[in-house]
């Protein structure tokens, strides 16, 4: 029988759970305890709604109202002076609970002090673009776009960055497999020689660990090397002695014992 | 026989012409790579030029798209480090320790003392070499060639050295996590040694050729202009913000590993340029020499121990699994189904040879990340390109990318 798997995300899981196991957390601390965070979330509070805020491992997290991200970006850079936008991309939730949690990663040189600006959107949803807050947005709003699919309202430039514009499917969500999708198989066959050459040619192996043992023209076996294109064979060839018939490309035959070992560098 | 002279283009054989059309108002479209011996691996660039003057730049990337965050999301902990090398492959130990680092942060652990000073030397080594092939590429872009065969030659030692430590030039997976896999070889340290005394001397060469070259200086005077403001608003880090007057390193202003035990500078300028970016480049070399020198007797004083003791997280020495029952069983857990750490997520900075190298993890508890964000300096630093080659004539483009050292690796990840 077929293992079952989840289809609203793909992705590898451990082989093994251990049924009592729980996984520990890492400490939320209280923002109280420093001195900078508090006067930060204090100013914030005063103007935003704040869902959640602590500190995890030295930075303060944030969660705000998705509708808020433009004047909480503009808060924190013009009267809190986080003065970069480090990086901001999202995290798949939709298996859980058909969202997106979008991430703006802040720093203040001037304060020394990282933050995190948290919140979540549903799948249908679109957020609004930052990019004239902090122009560091322009392109990972783009990528956040291309990896996802997340819509991005108002960005001057809303296309796919890293994957070719006519591609299907964003590869960073969970319902997407590591080597593609269908269309994925068949996108540089149908690109360069049309759809009536499938047949022909057949879907494309995304699969980089492929090893076909029986394919000796492509996939060698080690220690059992034949020449190009033969029959695979069970008798072993030493792999230090196998040269290619007539040479290769400027040594004509190597003799490991008239070669001159370096013994210090030149 | 000869081929037939082809009519028209079809799908098989395009017709790529680098001149795509002119326009009515007189603006040519060309095309820029992404097969250009300049553009530093697979850039395409769009611009739009007015006689030389460009008045519009689109960047296009993604042709060496890996999907590197796809592939961290299925792989456990330790098997995703060696992919980290292909980011920045100019300086990987870099790109391994920054790995290294944010899952360290995730599970609380702290590689023991010989293991950073170890670590602390393979990335100055790494900064090095990454400023080296700079600056080699950089002159040989503008037209140095000397200074590329120069440059290269050092940059052999410091590759030398790499190989001779971990058996790797390029792709080094030289750190772990939790500490690094191997204690210094013989003879290690005093080739080291022999290696930061020589360079000082070579850096004054190249600068010879350089800095009053006449030819050097009027290509990188006043081209690449970057205000402060604009460094940030775009994300900028490393020497390409620091060349605009700001100074931020985060070895300095929030350090990690031994750098806060370290004595040594970070220069600034405020020249904006790309001429003022390469004295910067210049300086740190010499502040990497200054670094070596202080970690070669802190390592003499170092107790052994290399890989930090957190059993739950971490593979014990090798001589204890090979002698104690509960030692192997815990390895073989630890190879097969991975570590599994706290649920939480980090966001760790380091300052890699080109930048702010950034690695964000969210865990949810699982030997595979939940999600995994490479920050990599290189791509915000392609993303200004569109504002700052406006203006610039198209000789200068070629200076521009070059000086703002820019891999693709880490672009497209």
């Amino acid at each position: 029988m077929r293992r079952y798997q989840e289809k609203d995300n793909v992705q590898n899981r451990a082989y093994y759970n251990d049924r009592f196991w729980v996984a520990p957390q890492i400490p939320k601390e209280s923002v109280e305890d420093d001195k900078v965070f508090s006067e930060d979330l204090e100013s914030l509070k005063s103007k935003f709604e704040i869902k959640e805020a602590y500190i995890q491992r030295g930075q303060m997290v944030v969660y705000i109202d998705a509708r808020d991200n433009k004047a909480v970006l503009t808060h924190l850079r013009d009267k809190l002076s986080y003065n970069f936008l480090s990086e901001m991309s999202a995290i798949d939730w939709l298996a859980k609970s058909n969202e997106f949690e979008i991430f703006y990663q802040m720093l203040s040189t001037s304060k020394r002090k990282r933050l995190r600006v948290k919140c979540f959107i549903k799948e249908n949803e679109a957020i609004e673009s930052v990019e004239d807050i902090y122009k560091s947005a322009n392109w990972a709003e783009r990528e956040m776009y291309d990896m996802m699919g997340v819509k991005v309202n108002n960005h001057p430039y809303l296309k796919r960055i890293l994957m070719p514009d006519d591609w299907q499917g964003h590869p960073l969500r969970k319902t997407y497999p590591l080597h593609g999708d269908e269309a994925a198989q068949w996108y540089e066959v149908d690109k360069i020689f049309g759809k009536d050459y499938r047949e022909i040619i057949g879907p494309e192996n995304r699969d980089a660990a492929y090893v076909n043992e029986r394919d000796t023209k492509h996939f060698a076996r080690i220690k059992h090397e034949v020449k190009f294109g033969e029959k695979p064979s069970k008798e072993p060839t030493d792999l230090m002695d196998y040269q290619e018939e007539g040479g290769v490309f400027l040594i004509k035959k190597l003799k490991k014992d008239e070669s001159i070992t370096l013994k210090e560098r030149r | 026989m000869e081929t037939p002279r082809r009519e028209y283009p079809n799908r098989l054989q395009p017709f790529f012409e680098n001149l795509v059309f002119e326009r009515d108002d007189n603006t040519m479209v060309i095309n820029f790579g992404p097969q250009h011996p300049s553009a530093h691996g697979q850039l395409r660039l769009i611009l739009e030029l007015q006689g030389e003057q460009i008045v519009k730049a689109v960047p296009d990337i993604g042709y060496l798209h890996r999907g590197m965050e796809k592939m961290a999301e299925n792989m456990i902990y330790n098997e995703f480090l060696p992919t980290t090398d292909r980011m920045d492959y100019i300086a990987a130990a870099s790109n391994n320790y920054g790995f290294a680092l944010a899952v360290e942060k995730l599970l609380d652990i702290e590689a023991p003392r010989r293991a950073q000073i170890i670590r602390t030397m393979l990335l100055e080594i790494n900064r090095i070499i990454s400023h080296l092939f700079w600056l080699a590429t950089h002159a040989l872009d503008v037209g140095a060639m000397s200074v590329f065969l120069f440059c290269f030659r050092e940059r052999e030692f410091a590759m030398d050295l790499m190989e001779d430590y971990c058996g790797a030039r390029l792709t080094h997976s030289a750190v772990r996590i939790g500490g690094v896999p191997l204690d210094l070889p013989e003879g290690w340290l005093e080739s080291l040694a022999t290696f930061i005394n020589k360079l000082p001397k070579d850096i004054e060469d190249y600068e010879g050729l350089l800095d009053e070259n006449r030819i050097w200086k009027m290509r990188l005077e006043d081209v690449g202009v970057i205000s402060p403001e604009e460094a940030q608003s775009w994300g900028c880090s490393g020497p390409t913000l620091r060349g605009s007057g700001i100074p931020w390193d985060i070895r300095k202003e929030e350090p990690y590993e031994l750098y806060d035990e370290l004595d040594f500078d970070v220069p600034v300028t405020d020249t904006c340029d790309s001429y003022g970016r390469y004295k910067l480049y210049m300086q740190e070399m010499r502040e990497s020499v200054k670094i070596l020198k202080q970690l070669i007797p802190m390592y003499k004083e170092s107790d052994p121990q290399l890989m930090a003791h957190a059993p739950q997280y971490i593979s014990a020495p090798k001589e204890d699994i090979m002698t104690q029952n509960y030692s192997l069983m815990q390895h073989f857990v630890l190879v097969t189904q991975g570590m599994r750490p706290p649920v939480g997520e980090v966001y760790v900075a380091t300052e890699s040879p080109k930048g702010e190298l950034g690695f964000y993890i969210n865990s949810q508890g699982d030997p595979y990340p939940y999600r995994l964000k490479l920050r990599a300096p290189s791509f915000w630093h392609t993303s200004i390109l569109q504002k700052l080659l406006v203006g610039h004539y198209i000789a200068d483009v070629v200076t521009i990318i070059g000086n703002l050292n820019i891999v693709f690796g880490e672009i497209d990840r």
